[in-house]
């Protein structure tokens, strides 16, 4: 078997080419460029993530004064979220919890629906490497250009495009991991500071980092990331199913494949002649090295370009196209067994999924739009979790946390049901008319208050009552409530 | 990497085999990428260069130091020096504050309970208990029954100096005498007294009791530390005797043990340990327990 026949899958022309070594050099791919629709909407995709990575940050936002005005910022040292006009404190991350549950579940979705679509349209490192490609080809040329030029020794000429090549994508990926840190600071602020070096020193290493994680993934190791790192491929084959969509080559059509002219000679005389006519073209714009004409496999990324390739071929000698299509396995036994399409779309687990996805989506939703800007948490005084006074009366102390995410001092009144101003105190704070605390609590911060709740000696006949903690902001007159325990034994 | 001689191509697949065998069972050859090789190799030659670098290997008299004279001690040392600096300008301010009115500025009280807490889990919770409960022998400091006193003051002359540590001058240094080791007092006096002392605090005594026999030997013996009464004395450390909240339990035979034995606890002082903001944080975390007079 030839290394270079494109019927051999890539492995096995590998062990052949390498005398059966437990470690394989890896071939290096040469992906001829392709025109079509979907090269055209990689190509719109690609400029729209990699749009909104690189110029997100510089997006402002009015949130009023003191806040910061980026529209998306991840401010570390304060430790705040903002989104647009959406708002997370620490202890709100329940809310990344929701957004990865949604992720996965839409991944899983897309799958269903139309296998790894992520994988070849979205996945950062499709569109990093597709980027990268495309500079190469810009630089060194196309596929043939490039096989045949380094089979020769290297020239001057040769050398100083590739040196333009390495730098242009040093130039991308140093961009990428500037892009990053700026989702951490200012960002007109910290590309001023970058460039006078008074940034911190964890900025330029960041920067770094991703510079060379961008320049070895998308430059050097590519396809690879997906076959050996990604964990993607080995869990998406258990979560397929024969319905969903995948690039497929619609072997019912295309087999027996035979040259163009046997196969026209062949159907003049009533024998069968498949529709491939093995000019090897939806293999050699692949990225990933693969022959799609032997199925489904993990290294296949659903990109579509074999598609394309094979659209134009059969254009040119006139067959109908998409011999190479987003299909079903379904589909292609039901053609062979003389039936029609079918395209179920709606299946227990596609439905499963956008209702699960719909019910997060909207718990979310509703959390967040009847989130109150006054927030309380308690902690019961675990040790002791009661305490018996002089004279014999009970207590129960409490850690109240009142959180103001408002951009205004507020002042506070802290009330604890069924209980009256006599039984309650709070350490270090004033008390309201009606004689509970109050307390002060400066904007876009959190205050603790210990709170002291006593009953007489004759309280103990119950061993547990319940406890509300009332806050209540006296300028909003916002409530919040916490419920606990009082314990007496 | 050599060609095993022992590799065959499978028929079945077309794929060669390792050379490896099992009860007829071959191994696939399925290569690795090489980086995959080369990254293992920069693993190993990472890791030689990490031993030779920090800390790695045990010697019996010691153990390789390494070039960077990397070090965890002085790792940490710098830690603590950079803590310092950091609560430098609050803890200036708890220093220059009187404990009054660090506990009625919101900024410095939260500060001082917060420093007070982390110095009490380091330093106070072996003996007064994780959440400052006390167990037998040692106050429960979250209570309102002080035995040197319970204002802000009095807890900071406390922690400073400790109780009964002789290696302080100023330390509280009264103790109880042993009446019934020193034979002030006859076991049964010890044990009349122990009825009158538990009704002080509401407590039924036990059948019989003489309570009036109790209560004279309590007024000739007792209530010159502990007051006619029974309610104590702070200035001498001699706990009040009337409250529900008792260092030494509550029973007949807790009490007779105490007149038997007498003495009290000892607190070691911790001026001289603990800087003065340390100490006024501590003080003010007590005394915001809720037991603070």
């Amino acid at each position: 078997m030839n290394a270079r026949d494109i019927r051999g899958t890539r492995r096995v022309a590998t062990v052949a080419a390498v005398d059966n070594s437990l470690y394989a050099a890896a071939p290096k791919i040469y992906p001829q460029s392709v025109h079509g629709t979907f090269r055209r909407i990689k190509w719109a995709l690609l400029v729209v993530t990699l749009g909104i990575y690189y110029f997100l940050p510089f997006l402002r936002f009015d949130r009023g004064p003191n806040e910061p005005d980026q529209a998306v910022l991840v401010d570390l040292a304060h430790r705040r979220f903002y989104f647009f006009f959406i708002e997370i404190w620490p202890q709100e991350v329940y809310y990344f919890t929701g957004l990865l549950i949604l992720a996965a579940l839409i991944l899983f979705l897309m799958n269903a629906v139309a296998g790894r679509v992520w994988c070849g349209y979205l996945c950062p490192q499709t569109v990093w490497t597709d980027l990268f490609r495309a500079v190469e080809r810009l630089i060194e040329g196309d596929r043939r250009e490039r096989i045949h030029n380094d089979a020769l020794p290297l020239t001057a000429e040769r050398l100083a495009r590739k040196a333009l090549k390495h730098f242009v994508w040093l130039m991308i990926a140093w961009w990428t991991g500037g892009a990053w840190v700026l989702y951490f600071a200012d960002a007109p602020t910290l590309v001023r500071e970058l460039a006078t070096f008074q940034a911190p020193a964890i900025a330029y290493i960041s920067i770094g980092i991703l510079t060379f994680t961008t320049y070895a993934l998308a430059g050097h190791m590519r396809e690879q990331v997906c076959i050996y790192m990604c964990p993607w491929p080995r869990i998406q084959a258990a979560l397929t199913d024969e319905n969903a969509l995948n690039v497929t080559y619609r072997y019912d059509r295309g087999e027996p494949r035979t040259s163009l002219k046997k196969a026209e000679v062949l159907r003049a005389t009533g024998g069968r002649a498949g529709d491939c006519v093995d000019c090897g073209q939806c293999a050699a714009v692949c990225p990933m090295g693969v022959d799609i004409r032997r199925g489904a496999g993990l290294d296949c990324i659903q990109c579509g370009l074999c598609i394309d390739a094979c659209d134009t071929v059969m254009n040119k000698i006139g067959r109908p196209p998409r011999l190479i299509a987003y299909d079903t396995d379904v589909n292609i036994k039901r053609r062979l067994a003389g039936l029609g399409n079918v395209y179920r779309l709606l299946r227990t687990r596609t439905v499963l999924y956008t209702v699960l996805i719909a019910v997060i989506g909207a718990i979310m939703l509703t959390s967040l739009a009847t989130r109150n800007n006054l927030g309380v948490a308690v902690m019961h005084d675990r040790n002791p979790l009661y305490l018996q006074l002089a004279d014999g009366s009970i207590r129960n102390a409490y850690m109240v946390r009142i959180l103001n995410h408002t951009t205004a001092t507020s002042s506070y009144v802290l009330k604890v049901k069924p209980f009256t101003p006599a039984n309650v105190t709070a350490i270090g704070t004033g008390k309201s008319k009606d004689g509970w605390p109050k307390v002060e609590i400066g904007p876009d911060q959190t205050y603790e208050l210990r709170v002291l709740v006593t009953l007489p000696a004759s309280a103990s006949s119950v061993a547990s009552r319940d406890i509300t903690f009332q806050i209540i902001n006296k300028t909003s007159s916002q409530i919040a409530t916490a419920r606990d325990h009082f314990l007496t034994r | 990497m050599s060609q095993d001689p022992h590799s065959t191509i499978d028929e079945a697949s077309g794929t060669s085999t390792t050379g490896h065998e099992w009860d007829g069972i071959k191994e696939l050859n399925t290569p690795l990428p090489l980086w995959w090789l080369y990254t293992f190799y920069a693993c190993i030659a990472f890791s030689v260069l990490y031993w030779i670098a920090y800390p790695a290997w045990p010697l019996i008299g010691g153990y390789t130091h390494g070039l960077l004279g990397w070090n965890s001690r002085t790792a940490v040392v710098g830690d603590l020096k950079n803590l310092q600096t950091l609560r430098g300008p609050m803890n200036a301010k708890i220093a220059k504050a009187s404990l009054k009115t660090i506990e009625n500025t919101p900024e410095l009280l939260a500060f001082a309970r917060a420093e007070g807490a982390a110095a009490f889990a380091q330093n106070c919770a072996p003996c007064h208990g994780a959440g400052a409960q006390g167990s037998y022998g040692y106050p429960n400091l979250n209570a309102n029954r002080w035995i040197w006193g319970g204002t802000l003051d009095e807890i900071h002359t406390t922690i400073e100096h400790g109780a009964r540590w002789t290696a302080d001058p100023d330390t509280h240094m009264m103790m109880m005498p042993a009446f019934g080791h020193d034979g002030i007092l006859k076991p049964e006096q010890i044990s009349e007294v122990a009825d009158y002392v538990r009704t002080l605090s509401g407590n039924k005594p036990s059948p019989g009791a003489d309570l009036a026999k109790g209560a004279k030997l309590f007024a000739d013996n007792c209530s010159a530390c502990h007051g006619p009464n029974g309610k104590g004395n702070i200035q001498i450390g001699a706990p009040n005797l009337t409250t529900k909240v008792w260092l030494y339990g509550p029973t007949k035979a807790d009490i007779m043990h105490r007149v038997e034995v007498g003495g009290g606890g000892t607190m070691p002082a911790w001026h001289g340990r603990l800087d003065e903001p340390t100490i006024k944080a501590l003080t003010v975390f007590v005394h915001s327990l809720g037991g603070g007079q």
